[in-house]
């Protein structure tokens, strides 16, 4: 029980925390501007020399085999609804991390979303 | 700080574009690795005709183009709005599979995932009715 309670918290921080580097990158990019091909490529390579970014793919690396050694171990009735937390995990995040203001209406919205997600992966077992 | 009333249209049109993406990638690559099966073995050879079998799969390169061009929305999106604003909107996706599943394949949605795509769609209406950015450029 110790172990898929470790994969749990792996897949919800490292998956979740991955994204959120990500996001913490493309704030150090800044708001793209054009849309050109040859701009989105200059953009990319930009993200790619940031470090943040770099940990996100590590992170997010980590959250899916997490995910695959979970699913070897639990059944996936368990295990995907579960994972329809990561999203108050990532607003969370968001505000603690990225300095985001998540007001009481987007936790609202937050809280509604994993209710429906947790609802979908249950019905369509 | 950037106020982002005046392009919201990016933010849900890319949205859009990593629901649709998202899921069609994911698709793509789990249909190409079953026609391809697993590899007949971890020695040198069976890995070579594994990869050669994966880079010669149309399907494989299309799936991986999706998922590529998810990433790539995913990026631009974060570029101009709040992860707490993006990754609940996203769920969209699950209610997108839910409502293709039962109007193009016949699939039967149950009373229970049914009340969970409502439920989503409420969220997300609820998150974007509050301001898309709220924190500056770190640059």
């Amino acid at each position: 029980m110790k172990n898929e309670i470790i994969l749990l918290l792996l897949i919800m921080v490292a998956g979740t925390g991955g994204e959120l580097c990500v996001a913490r990158t493309m704030q150090a990019v800044g708001p793209a501007t054009d849309l050109r091909p040859a701009a989105l490529i200059r953009l990319i390579l930009r993200a790619l020399r940031n470090g943040w970014m770099w940990l996100g793919f590590l992170l997010m690396t980590v959250g899916f085999f997490s995910l695959l050694e979970m699913l070897s171990l639990e059944n996936v009735s368990f295990v995907v609804p579960v994972t329809a937390l990561s999203y108050g995990f990532g607003a969370l995040g968001g505000k603690v991390f990225l300095r985001e203001q998540v007001t009481r209406k987007r936790w609202a919205g937050v809280l509604l979303v994993c209710l429906g997600v947790g609802l979908v992966l249950i019905g369509q077992r | 700080m950037q106020t982002f009333a005046r392009v919201p249209w990016k933010v849900y049109l890319l949205i859009m574009v990593m629901v649709i993406l998202g899921p069609l990638g994911n698709v793509l690559l789990g249909k190409g690795m079953k026609r391809i099966g697993v590899a007949s073995g971890w020695n040198q050879a069976g890995l070579l005709h594994f990869l050669t079998q994966l880079s010669g799969s149309g399907v494989i390169w299309l799936g991986l183009l999706c998922l590529m061009a998810f990433f790539t929305a995913y990026m631009l999106v974060l570029s101009w709005a709040d992860y707490s604003y993006v990754q609940p909107a996203s769920a969209v996706a699950y209610a997108m599979v839910a409502l293709l599943g039962h109007f193009l394949l016949g699939e039967v949605v149950t009373p229970v995932r049914w009340a969970g795509v409502l439920i989503i769609c409420l969220g997300v209406l609820v998150v974007g009715h509050t301001p898309p950015r709220t924190t500056e450029f770190r640059g």
